[in-house]
C-alpha cells in the first residue's frame, strides 16, 4: 500500500491539509452533531422530569467510572506521545505508545462491559424510565465509538509495527489521534452530565 | 484509494485493465458511480410515482379497485380495493421514497459525483473507496426499505415525517416490523449521505485544479459544497432521533413515551432541525444546476454571480434557524412562533435575489430553448409560484388554517417536483452526453417536457382549492366528509391529471434507453458551455484530465468580447 505517494501527489493546491486530515475533521463535525442530538435530548427530558429524576450514585457505580474517565484520558495521553514519537521518527516508542493506547482504550471498553453486566444484574435496563434509555443510548453510542477506534488503532498499531510509519508520512497516526481525542473530550462531558450531576 | 490513484496514471498513459466487476460494479470511479446513483434513484423515482398513482386512485374513486389492483395480497387491498392500513404505508413510503431515496440521491447522489471532479479538474474524489462505499451502502438501505412491504403488519405507516407516539408505539399504529426497517433504512442511507458529504467537502477544498480559484467555481458545485455541509451538519441529527426513536421500539426505552415522562414534542423539534436544511438539501443543487444551464441557453454571463453564491450561503443559514416554522399548530408560545415566522419570512430575500438574477441572466439574452432550457425555466417560474405558496404558510395566522391541508401539498410539489425534479430532469438532459456518450433525441425531449408541464400543473394547481376548502392532507377517503363531498370532482380531476402526468414520462424514458445505444454520437462540447467537463472526450476517461487544466476565467463567459466564438473555455487562455 503506497498511500504516502498517492497523497504527495494530489496534496498540491486547496487547504495546505492532506485529504485525510481534512477528511476526518469534516467527519468529526458530524460526530458533533449526532453527540449534540443525544445530549441535547438528554437535557431536554431531564429538565422535563427535574423531580423524578434519580440521583446518578444512587444507581451507578462512580468512583469505577471514575477509575475509567482516568485510564481512557491517560490514553489520550499515550496518544500524544504515540504522535510526538512518529514526527521524530522514533519507531520504537512509536510502537510502545501506540500500544498503550490500544491497551487503554480496550480496557475502557472492558470496565463499560462490566458495568453494564452489572446495572443489569441489578435490574437497572433501557427500560427503566428516562434515565435508564438516556443512560444506555449515550454511553452505549460513545462505547460503540470507542471500539472501533479501538479497531481503528489496532490496525494503526499493526502497521507501525510494520514500519510503515516514516518522519515523512505519519498521517495514520495523526488522523487517529484525531478521532481518540475526540471520542475522549465526549467522554468528559457524559462522564460530566451523567455521572456526576 | 492508491489503487485507484495509479490507475488514474495508468489511464493517462493509455493502458489499464480493469475486471468488468471493478469497472461498472464495485468501480471507485466517481463518474461510474454517479451513474449508479442515477439508475438507483430513477428507479425509486419511478417506485414513488406508482405508491403515489394508487393513493390518487383511492382518493379519486374510493371504494373503487384500483385497475391491475388485483396483483396486491389481501394484506393490502381487499379485492383491488386499498385498505386504509395500506393507504397509510402508500403515504409515507411515497414521502419517504421520494424525498431519500429519489430526489436526494438523483442531486446530490448523481450529479455530486459526477460534476464535482470533472467540473473542478480533478481526476477523482479525494476518497474513492469510501465513495464507493457510500454508493453500496445507500443501496442496502434502499433494499431494506423495500423489504419493509413483505413485514408482516405491513409497512410504515405514521408519515414520512414519522411522529412521535404514533411511530414510537406499535400498539398504536399496528405496525412494528415495518417502521422498524424504515428506521434502520434511513439510519443506514444517513451513514451513506454522511460519508458522501465528507467526501465532497474535502474534494472541492483540497482538489480544484490551479486556477480555480473559489470565485470561478460553477454556481452548481458552489450549491453542492454547500449542500454538502448542509447534509454533513443534518444528517446526524436526523440520525440520532432515529436511533431514539428505534431504541423505543425494540429496546422498550421511554425517549417519545408520555406515560414514562418521554416527550413526542422532542421527536417533532429533532425532526424538523434536520427537516428544514432537508428542504434546502434539496433544492439548493438545483439552483446551481438552474444558473449554470439558464447562462448556457441564454448565451450570457450569469447575473451577479457573487450575490448568487452569498444567496446560497444565506439560504443555508437560515435554513437552520426556521425549523419552527413546520411546528406552528403544536402548541408552542406565540412569541416563538413569531421569531420562527420572522426568520422564515427573511429567507424570501435570498431566494428573490436569486431569482431575480435568473431573470437578468435571460434580460436580451440570445436564448437558445433547448430541452435543458425549457426544464430551467419551468424550475424558476414553478419555484416562485411554491415560494409564493411558502409565504402563505409562514404567517402564524394563515397557518392555522391552512396547516395539515392540500395547501401544503400542493406547496410542498411545487417545491419538489415543479422545482427540483424540472431542474433533475434539465440535469439529465444536459449531460447525458458526457455521461453516455450519445444525444439524447431533443425533439421527444420537448414532448416529455411539454406534456409534463402541463399536466403537472392540472395535477398539482387544484390542490391549493382543495387545501382552501379544508381538505386534510392524509384522509383516506374525502366522502366520508359531508363539507368535502361537493369537491370530489376536484379530487378526480387531479387524479386523471397524475395518471396522465405518470403517462408523460413514457417518452423520457424510451429516450432515456433508446438513446444509450441508438443515440447520435455525442460531440465533445454538444451545449457550447464553459465547463472543464466539456474539455474531456464524452464519456471523460478514468482518471478524467490526460493532463490537469489550468483555470483561467469564470465559468459564464458567453458573448466574450476577447474571443469570436461565443463561449470561452474556462481553461482556453486569450491572448490580446
Amino acid at each position: 500500500m503506497s498511500h504516502a505517494a498517492a497523497d504527495a501527489h494530489l496534496l498540491e493546491p486547496g487547504a495546505g491539509v492532506y485529504h485525510k486530515k481534512l477528511g476526518m475533521w469534516v467527519f468529526l463535525a458530524s460526530e458533533v452533531m449526532f453527540f449534540t442530538a443525544l445530549i441535547g435530548s438528554y437535557i431536554i427530558l431531564r429538565f422535563g422530569a427535574a423531580e423524578s429524576w434519580p440521583v446518578p450514585s444512587t444507581v451507578l457505580n462512580i468512583p469505577v467510572t471514575a477509575l475509567n474517565t482516568f485510564i481512557l484520558i491517560c490514553s489520550s495521553v499515550s496518544m500524544v506521545k504515540a504522535y510526538a514519537a512518529a514526527v521524530e521518527g522514533d519507531q520504537k516508542r512509536l510502537r510502545l505508545w501506540l500500544l498503550v493506547t490500544v491497551i487503554g482504550g480496550a480496557t475502557f471498553v472492558g470496565v463499560q462491559v462490566f458495568e453494564y453486566t452489572h446495572l443489569i444484574h441489578e435490574h437497572f435496563l433501557p427500560s427503566s424510565g428516562l434515565f435508564g434509555s438516556t443512560f444506555y443510548t449515550m454511553t452505549g453510542f460513545h462505547g460503540f465509538h470507542v471500539s472501533m477506534g479501538v479497531i481503528c488503532m489496532t490496525w494503526v498499531t499493526i502497521q507501525a509495527f510494520r514500519g510503515r510509519y516514516t518522519r515523512e508520512n505519519y498521517h495514520g497516526v495523526e488522523v487517529i489521534g484525531l478521532y481518540w481525542h475526540f471520542v475522549d473530550l465526549v467522554w468528559i462531558i457524559l462522564f460530566t452530565i451523567v455521572y456526576l450531576i | 484509494m492508491t489503487t485507484a490513484a495509479v490507475h488514474h496514471e495508468a489511464a493517462a498513459g493509455g493502458h489499464h485493465e480493469l475486471s468488468f466487476v471493478r469497472k461498472y460494479i464495485f468501480s471507485t470511479d466517481h463518474k461510474i458511480i454517479g451513474i449508479q446513483f442515477l439508475f438507483m434513484s430513477l428507479f425509486f423515482l419511478l417506485v414513488g410515482g406508482l405508491l403515489a398513482m394508487m393513493m390518487r386512485w383511492q382518493l379519486g374513486y374510493p371504494g373503487k379497485a384500483v385497475p391491475g389492483g388485483g396483483v396486491l395480497p389481501e394484506t393490502m387491498a381487499s379485492g383491488g380495493v386499498i385498505l386504509p392500513e395500506f393507504y397509510n404505508s402508500l403515504v409515507t413510503m411515497h414521502g419517504t421514497f421520494m424525498v431519500f431515496f429519489a430526489i436526494m440521491p438523483l442531486l446530490v447522489g448523481v450529479y455530486g459525483n459526477y460534476l464535482i471532479p470533472l467540473k473542478i479538474g480533478a481526476p477523482d474524489m479525494a476518497f474513492p473507496r469510501i465513495n464507493m462505499a457510500s454508493f453500496w451502502i445507500a443501496f442496502g438501505a434502499g433494499i431494506i426499505m423495500l423489504a419493509g412491504f413483505f413485514a408482516t403488519g405491513g409497512h410504515a405507516a405514521a408519515g414520512w415525517t414519522s411522529y412521535a407516539p404514533l411511530s414510537a408505539r406499535s400498539d398504536l399504529s399496528g405496525v412494528h416490523m415495518g417502521q422498524v426497517l424504515w428506521l434502520v433504512g434511513l439510519i443506514v442511507l444517513g451513514l451513506s449521505s454522511i460519508l458522501g458529504s465528507m467526501n465532497y467537502i474535502t474534494t472541492v477544498v483540497n482538489l480544484r485544479a490551479p486556477g480555480m480559484t473559489w470565485f470561478r467555481l460553477p454556481l452548481s458545485i458552489w450549491a453542492l459544497f454547500i449542500t454538502a455541509i448542509l447534509v454533513l451538519l443534518a444528517m446526524p441529527v436526523l440520525s440520532g432521533a432515529l436511533i431514539m426513536l428505534l431504541f423505543d421500539q425494540t429496546l422498550g426505552t421511554h425517549f417519545f413515551d408520555v406515560s414514562a415522562g418521554g416527550q413526542p414534542l422532542m421527536w417533532q423539534h429533532l425532526f424538523w432541525f434536520f427537516g428544514h436544511p432537508e428542504v434546502y438539501i434539496l433544492i439548493l443543487p438545483a439552483m446551481g444546476i438552474v444558473s449554470d444551464i439558464i447562462a448556457n441557453g441564454s448565451r450570457k454571463p450569469i447575473f451577479g454571480y457573487h450575490s448568487m453564491v452569498f444567496a446560497i450561503g444565506a439560504i443555508a443559514f437560515l435554513g437552520w434557524i426556521v425549523w419552527g416554522h413546520h411546528m406552528f399548530q403544536s402548541g408552542m408560545n406565540p412569541m416563538l412562533g413569531t421569531s420562527f415566522m420572522i426568520s422564515t419570512m427573511v429567507i424570501a430575500v435570498p431566494s428573490a435575489i436569486k431569482t431575480f438574477n435568473w431573470m437578468g441572466t435571460l434580460w436580451r439574452g440570445n436564448i437558445h430553448f433547448h430541452t435543458p432550457m425549457l426544464n430551467a425555466l419551468a424550475f424558476v417560474s414553478m419555484f416562485v409560484i411554491g415560494g409564493l405558496s411558502g409565504i402563505f404558510m409562514a404567517s402564524t395566522p394563515v397557518d392555522i388554517f391552512q396547516h395539515d391541508t392540500y395547501f401544503i401539498v400542493a406547496h410542498i410539489h411545487y417545491v419538489l417536483f415543479g422545482g427540483s425534479l424540472f431542474a433533475i430532469f434539465g440535469a439529465i438532459y444536459f449531460w447525458y452526453p458526457k455521461m453516455f456518450g450519445r444525444m439524447m433525441s431533443e425533439r421527444l425531449g420537448k414532448v416529455h417536457f411539454v406534456l409534463t408541464f402541463v399536466f403537472y400543473n392540472l395535477t398539482f394547481f387544484p390542490m391549493h382549492f382543495l387545501g382552501m376548502t379544508g381538505h386534510m392532507r392524509r384522509i383516506y377517503d374525502p366522502t366520508q366528509y359531508e363539507f368535502l363531498r361537493p369537491y370530489q370532482g376536484t379530487n378526480r380531476l387531479i387524479t386523471v391529471g397524475a395518471f396522465l402526468l405518470l403517462a408523460s414520462q413514457l417518452p423520457f424514458i424510451w429516450n432515456f434507453f433508446w438513446s444509450l445505444r441508438k443515440g447520435a454520437k455525442a460531440p465533445l462540447n454538444p451545449w457550447r458551455d464553459n465547463g472543464l467537463e466539456w474539455t474531456v472526450p464524452s464519456p471523460p476517461p478514468h482518471g478524467n484530465f490526460a493532463t490537469t487544466p489550468t483555470v483561467h476565467h469564470g465559468p459564464y463567459e458567453y458573448s466574450s468580447p476577447l474571443t469570436t466564438d461565443d463561449y470561452l473555455p474556462q481553461n482556453q487562455e486569450v491572448r490580446p
